[in-house]
């Protein structure tokens, strides 16, 4: 089973969308509340990561019964640094942005922190892959 | 499935087969089948929001009437705050009181007094320094449950603490169990309630055991208040009425009684629904505590209250300046932290999968994907289901077809008219013979002759 999901740059109004359809599909097949917990959040982040930063990009769900695999394409900017951006408050967002409360720097640490696995590839001026899975367990995190 | 309390019902005589509360339900529990309202139970979290939205006045709520008052050797009236600011400028809480006892009762207690109770408890928990952010409230029981259906991963962020309904009919009663001798089965506690998520909160209450014993329309009693309250006036002097526990029957009472903190107050069931998914995304982590109620205005904007709600806003107000003049008074209730816990952990209600079984559940969400795809995407609910995803999912769980799409039987009846009209033109080898019959003589050719 597998969602898509088209995300475009600045649009903060329907931003969520795409997270909110995944817990809706996450809940009918009947995933762990702490799997589903964590999949908003990162599915969240990563569709933040897509407004903010890139011209556009695809928001893919690959739903498995022991895990789901959220995937965030874009083409953008790329991330010159990638351990810095997983640095809690690192934001490269720009201003107006954060004056809208969003980029705090939060958005790669809390998606390593709610996600089991995570790959990330990124070219300068080209884009950015990134690939998480999230296993269906009762345990938590 | 556990068989579950409801205290919102369907008057099957008034429902017509309209589909204007499918379209509010906030956890899509309503469909209409064979012309008639159906309410699915397992998500019904009896918030009142369709007993609104029915034209037809087909959707009530199951409360009890003052006849229950004879089952009780001794009784007690409960008055939620709300109750105060349905009636008009300048009836006080002891004009109101007074009247609800020559109604039957045999005695009263605030539900406000419970609430400042409350209000003063919540200020200790919120100084805990362990504890998740943000805190939501467990005032209102129409929210709780559309968490324990919707957002069971934020149950945890419910504060364990009793409502101020249970804190009071917990107070009254052992007060009258002292003071008289009674026995726990001997006293009746009767809430005067604003909505029917009160009453399945009483049936049903999230705690061990609820120390009401039944609930009381607003409405029902309204017109019998209120010619009292015009004839004979009240026998009672002065109320403890706490001006912040009062404040509670509006939006943003409760926020008001805590103080300190970072608060935010959300009103309107579809509101709550969206502050929800918000948390739920990791956002509103810089707010402490967050009071969240079904209602738009808060419990004086409930399904089973008289007055409009813009009108008991303004009454309230006034009402709150006047109770703000008085002097602080002493309250005499429970200071011990645990009388005011929660005895029981709120679970979550999963009842939105399409399958025990995952694998099976993953294949079922294809085939909705599927159907999905091919539906018009109108959302005009003449199907009987919310919208078309919903209609999607009935389809898979085997409780509705695609033909209950009208756009989908008009396709179908479009195909069927048009193979009608070919078939009508074919004729049987045996009939009819064409003048110039250059293709049939062709056609004969394939045969021997």
């Amino acid at each position: 089973m597998e969602m898509t999901f088209d995300v475009k740059s600045m649009d903060f109004k329907r931003a969520g969308e795409a997270a909110g359809k995944i817990k809706k599909a996450l809940q009918l097949v009947g995933m762990e509340i702490d799997t589903v917990r964590r999949a908003v959040i990162v599915a969240y982040e990563a569709e933040m990561n897509i407004v903010i930063h890139a011209r556009q990009g695809t928001l893919t769900a690959k739903v498995h019964p022991d895990r789901l695999e959220i995937e965030a394409n874009d083409e953008g900017p790329g991330i010159p640094d990638i351990d810095l951006a997983f640095q809690e408050g690192y934001s490269t967002a720009p201003e107006h942005v954060r004056e809208m409360g969003f980029g705090a720097g939060m958005g790669l640490p809390n998606i390593k922190r709610f996600s089991d696995d995570l790959e990330i590839e990124s070219k300068i001026d080209v884009g950015t892959q990134l690939k998480t899975i999230i296993y269906n367990q009762t345990s938590g995190e | 499935m556990q068989k579950y309390f409801h205290s919102v019902m369907l008057e099957k005589e008034n429902c017509k087969g309209c589909t204007n509360c499918i379209k509010h339900c906030p956890t899509e529990a309503i469909r209409v089948r064979e012309g008639q309202a159906r309410i699915i139970e397992q998500l019904c979290i009896d918030c009142g929001e369709c007993i609104r939205r029915c034209p037809n006045h087909a959707k009530l709520a199951i409360t009890d009437t003052l006849d229950r008052l004879n089952d009780y050797k001794y009784t007690i009236a409960l008055p939620a705050p709300s109750f105060y600011a349905q009636f008009g400028p300048g009836v006080m809480p002891h004009h109101v009181l007074g009247v609800l006892m020559e109604l039957g009762f045999d005695h009263f207690y605030e539900v406000a007094v419970g609430a400042e109770a409350v209000s003063a408890y919540l200020r200790r928990y919120l100084n805990q320094s362990q504890r998740p952010r943000p805190l939501i409230s467990s005032a209102c029981p129409a929210v709780v449950r559309t968490m324990q259906v919707r957002f069971p991963g934020l149950l945890e962020n419910i504060v364990p603490i009793e409502t101020p309904m249970e804190v009071s009919a917990r107070i009254a009663r052992e007060e009258a169990m002292e003071k008289h001798g009674l026995k726990d089965e001997e006293i009746g506690v009767f809430f005067i309630t604003p909505c029917p998520a009160k009453v399945t909160a009483i049936k049903q209450p999230f705690g061990e055991r609820s120390y009401v014993d039944g609930a009381i329309s607003m409405s029902s009693i309204y017109g019998e208040v209120l010619n009292r309250l015009n004839s004979t006036g009240s026998n009672l002097k002065s109320t403890l009425s706490p001006v912040q526990g009062v404040g509670w029957g509006k939006t943003g009472g409760e926020n008001h009684a805590i103080k300190d903190h970072s608060l935010l107050a959300v009103d309107g069931i579809h509101n709550v629904i969206n502050v929800l998914e918000e948390i739920e995304r990791g956002g509103l982590y810089d707010i402490d505590y967050i009071e969240a109620q079904a209602c738009t205005g808060g419990c004086i904007g409930g399904p089973l209250v008289p007055q409009n709600p813009f009108v008991s806003r303004v009454r309230m107000e006034s009402l709150l300046k006047e109770l703000g003049t008085r002097g602080e008074q002493e309250l005499n209730v429970p200071s011990e932290d645990q009388f005011y816990r929660l005895s029981e952990t709120i679970l979550p209600r999963p009842t939105l999968k399409l399958s025990d079984d995952v694998n099976q559940a993953i294949q079922m969400l294809e085939e909705v994907e599927r159907i999905y795809a091919d539906l018009p995407g109108l959302d005009c609910g003449s199907c009987g289901s919310p919208h078309c995803r919903a209609l999607a999912e009935d389809i898979v769980r085997g409780s509705a077809e695609t033909s209950f799409c009208v756009f989908k039987l008009r396709d179908k009846l479009q195909q069927l008219a048009r193979e009608i009209v070919d078939l009508s033109h074919m004729q049987p080898p045996a009939m009819g013979r064409v003048a110039n019959g250059s293709k049939e003589d062709a056609k004969k050719d394939e045969f021997m002759e």
